[in-house]
């Protein structure tokens, strides 16, 4: 099931940002915890209780994806499993839904992983990635003459996209170990050379304390990778109170300074990621929390975020995870989804595009995708295209 | 590169020359060389290292004067190091001070670290007969040779051997230079140090350190080790053993905190969790209470009206190496403003006001508890901050300037800001606003001199003033009889001796020990 989207962050007021070298990291504060859901007692072998929840209340919680715990019965050999995608439980006082999805840990599994050398292999475990990955993964729904045999039988498989580990984005780490917690802090923007690389939030504060470093563990795309290599120190923004003459009166200036922040934070500075229209699959649903995830309207040129979210019966977000995607993505999934809104036709497509059918076909072929068309149409289309510059 | 680290057009020369050795000595309280919380070591010493180079080529008299201005233990081993290596490039009135600045510190300085001193000079083949002199004066100058011998036995073996100077006497030379010879010694701690390597008992008649060796070779259980060697431990090597002691289950170790000094006791708390500092509230307050009046002494409670800005932001767990220092400065200026001030307030920027439970945590939301403090209608504000205002970065400094350009333009009011940070980046401590002064600290137990010598922390004062006043420091440091040296006090009502001279620092706190001659403290 899927609809519009559109992302707000309601109840997560942006605190003061705290900048080192090109990273500028925005607190996102909450007034309140939200209730009813934490992070799964589970993983954590001690300390984390969990609040006691009335009789007739149901207790909810979520497992952070990649969550390596010992799960006992699920586990393979080794003893070990890491939790399949974020998850929603019900707990004691709601019904329990049998055993946590989780894959065993096995030496053939990291041994894939450490394949590459300095690019991390993309696991197909995030649930926003992999929304992304499988997006109109059965490939073409109609036969039409231009699509190869093998792309009619197999779709789009398999479908590979490459990103970056939080440590390999420069300066990432030292910024989050220099960054001092707010104690209401439940959430992150991350801003690479004041670009909106990821928002990441939870539901209690505790659960974000012991979150905070996962930050450096998560996935970021080539845009924030080379926005970390290449961007220079960003400048702090320093309020200005201008000359008030008396200590009510600076007060005053204090504060209205504190509300203009906030209103550039939500209004400027994350803009592209809050104001994009989105579009929602749900994945599950435990009591009054949905869990979710959404994809972006692919706009090329513009910023454009995955993410998966956790959102109460309100629409308030409990948990929210985003992934910003590098130009390339953004061209792939763009002629992804325009192919499928004109029903995957190749001459309604470039016309919707505004290019000629050799021109898509060239589009389609440097995006990665050229093995979806039948081979002699491609060569014909490539051949058109060398005759014509004359 | 820093404010006064390179010299600006057109400003008068004495100026850049004042702001130069301000943010010298800012550095030299403060840096120690090691790991901080938003910079590597590696940074601190090359910083550090590039302002030793630029004071001694450019400042020669002033670079040997700052040994005079309580700069710290590492600093001033540096500061030796480099006069010693240049000693030709003085000319004689330079070496008649330089030579007496350097005897009287190093007087100061704890013995291991002479001995560290004096084994980097010898890796670096600085030979020359000043060096010889000075390694000299401070051998003949120990209480105990035979008690050094025992413990800093490899120190005082290489500088022995790189001054070419005679052992005191020949059993010293033979236990220093032929200890395997099997005869026994006179001297009874030179002789314990040779049966300790057979005889269990032996080992403790000999310093703990040296002792804690000989109890592992052993095999002594830590419990029974600690209980009878008590009586050896010197006052901070108690303090330090303290926690390990009770949990290994020996009773004997407990020291009596009260005499201990207050930046270290602010440490010691520091360390303690939280459920131990609860159940001992009573003892611990009582303690950094009683060190902090000892530290005010005659001033306690003449200081009026104080409010202190305290930072337990989460950058004040400092680094591994420097665990928690900035807090424990931050704690310890706590209790001795307590002692100081008519009537006392303290802000912590975490909003915590319990002060024996501060914990680093949270963001550093200085401007707004600045806003409080002044609100408080105070005589001074004191702030105790790394500097690094981030919530949101820079308000401390706007109503700061708000503050002194609008609303207090006469300075009714003083504002002081006290830095334990060394900024590698900024060459200096890293300031508040300019309209503040900012003072290097490294133990709160400096603050009152400190906090007097804003005046020149300002940056504009002339350096006839700054010669001036560091020749009345010189001359008070020298003279026979002087406190260890505080920081620079632009009176003569100095430190009032912010701790125990450190060359006592090796001998038990019991002061009873077999063959030492050093009084305790």
């Amino acid at each position: 099931m899927s609809g519009g989207f559109r992302l707000d962050l309601a109840g997560l007021e942006p605190g003061p940002a705290q900048v080192w070298g090109g990273v500028r990291l925005v607190p996102l504060l909450r007034a309140e915890p939200v209730e009813g859901l934490r992070l799964h007692a589970e993983l954590y072998r001690d300390g984390y209780g969990v609040v006691a929840t009335g009789p007739r209340t149901a207790y909810t919680s979520y497992i952070p994806h990649g969550f390596v715990a010992d799960w006992g019965a699920d586990a393979g050999r080794t003893g070990q499993a890491a939790a399949y995608g974020t998850q929603l439980r019900g707990g004691p006082g709601g019904r329990d839904e049998g055993p946590v999805a989780c894959v065993p840990l096995t030496a053939h599994r990291r041994m894939a992983r450490r394949e590459a050398k300095h690019r991390l292999r993309f696991l197909p475990l995030h649930l926003a990635l992999e929304g992304y990955l499988s997006l109109h993964f059965g490939g073409p729904s109609i036969a039409w003459e231009h699509w190869s045999r093998e792309a009619l039988r197999r779709g789009l498989s398999p479908r590979a996209e490459e990103a970056y580990r939080g440590a390999e984005v420069g300066g990432l780490d030292d910024a989050l170990r220099v960054f001092e917690v707010h104690p209401r802090q439940c959430g992150t923007v991350v801003y690479v050379a004041d670009a909106t690389a990821a928002v990441f939030a939870v539901p209690h504060p505790e659960d974000y304390r012991a979150l905070h470093h996962t930050l450096l563990l998560d996935l970021y795309g080539e845009l924030v990778h080379q926005y970390g290599l290449f961007g220079a120190p960003v400048p702090e923004f320093r309020p200005a109170l201008g000359d008030p003459d008396s200590l009510p009166e600076l007060r005053a200036a204090v504060a209205r300074e504190e509300r203009g922040w906030r209103e550039f934070h939500d209004g400027t500075m994350a803009a592209g990621l809050l104001d994009a229209p989105y579009r929602a699959q749900r994945v599950y649903r435990a009591g009054p929390f949905t869990l979710q995830r959404f994809l972006p309207a692919f706009r090329p040129h513009q910023e454009n975020h995955i993410g998966e979210a956790i959102t109460t019966r309100n629409g308030r977000i409990a948990y929210l995870k985003t992934f910003r995607l590098s130009e390339a993505q953004v061209r792939r999934g763009h002629l992804l989804t325009r192919l499928a809104a004109n029903d995957w036709q190749f001459g309604a497509t470039a016309g919707e595009l505004k290019v000629t059918e050799a021109e898509l076909a060239r589009r389609l072929t440097s995006a990665g995708f050229g093995h979806l068309l039948r081979q002699d149409i491609a060569d014909g289309f490539r051949a058109a295209a060398r005759r014509r510059p004359g | 590169m820093g404010r006064g680290a390179c010299a600006v057009p057109g400003a008068p020369e004495g100026l850049v020359a004042a702001e130069d050795v301000l943010l010298f000595v800012n550095a030299a309280v403060t840096s120690t060389g090691q790991r901080e919380f938003h910079g590597g070591a590696d940074e601190q010493r090359m910083s550090l290292e590039f302002l030793h180079a630029y004071m001694l080529g450019n400042y020669r008299e002033l670079y040997a004067a700052a040994l005079a201005l309580g700069v710290n233990d590492h600093n001033a081993a540096l500061i030796v190091r480099h006069l010693l290596r240049t000693a030709a490039e003085a000319d004689p009135g330079q070496r008649r001070t330089e030579g007496a600045l350097i005897a009287r510190r190093l007087e100061l300085l704890p013995p291991q670290r002479v001995y560290a001193l004096f084994a980097e000079l010898r890796a670096a083949r600085v030979n020359n007969r000043r060096t010889r002199a000075v390694v000299r004066d401070w051998l003949a100058g120990r209480p105990d040779p035979a008690f050094d011998a025992v413990k800093y036995h490899a120190g005082m073996k290489g500088a022995l051997r790189h001054a070419h100077l005679r052992p005191a006497n020949e059993e010293l030379g033979r236990f220093l230079f032929a200890p395997r010879g099997g005869a026994r010694f006179g001297h009874p701690l030179l002789e314990a140090r040779r049966r300790a390597r057979y005889e269990q008992a032996a080992l403790f008649e000999l310093p703990f350190t040296v002792a804690e060796g000989f109890a592992a070779r052993h095999g002594i259980p830590r419990e029974v080790f600690l209980e009878r060697i008590a009586p050896r431990l010197t006052r901070l090597e108690r303090l330090r053993t303290q926690e390990s002691a009770r949990r290994s289950g020996a009773a004997a170790v407990p020291a009596d905190l009260s005499r201990m000094p207050l930046t270290r006791l602010a440490s010691y708390v520091l360390a303690l969790p939280v459920p131990d500092r609860v159940a001992r509230r009573a003892e611990l307050t009582a303690a950094l209470a009683a060190a902090a009046r000892r530290t005010a002494g005659a001033r306690a409670g003449s200081w009026g009206r104080v409010t202190a800005v305290l930072d337990d932001s989460y950058s004040a767990t400092a680094s591994g190496q420097k665990r928690r220092r900035p807090l424990a400065v931050a704690l310890a200026a706590h209790f001795l403003l307590a002692a100081l001030a008519g009537s006392y307030r303290a802000l912590w920027t975490s909003g915590r006001t319990d002060a024996l439970l501060a914990r680093p945590q949270g963001p550093t939301p200085l401007g707004a508890r600045l806003l409080d403090a002044l609100e408080s209608g105070p005589d001074l504000v004191l702030v105790v901050s790394d500097g690094f205002d981030n919530a949101p970065p820079g308000l401390a400094a706007e109503v700061l300037r708000v503050w002194r350009t609008r609303i207090d333009p006469a300075g009714r009011a003083g504002v002081v800001h006290l830095n334990p940070v060394y900024d590698a980046d900024g060459f200096d401590v890293r300031r508040l606003s300019p309209a503040v002064p900012t003072a290097g600290i490294r133990d709160a137990e400096d603050l009152p001199a400190l906090v007097e010598l804003a005046a020149f922390a300002t940056g504009r004062t002339g350096m006839a003033r700054l010669r001036a006043h560091l020749d009345t420091r010189i001359a008070e440091f020298l003279a026979p009889g002087a406190p260890a040296g505080g920081p620079a006090a632009p009176t003569g009502a100095a430190a009032g001796g912010p701790d125990v001279p450190a060359a006592r620092q090796d001998v038990p706190a019991g002061g009873t020990t077999g063959g030492t001659t050093g009084g305790a403290a």
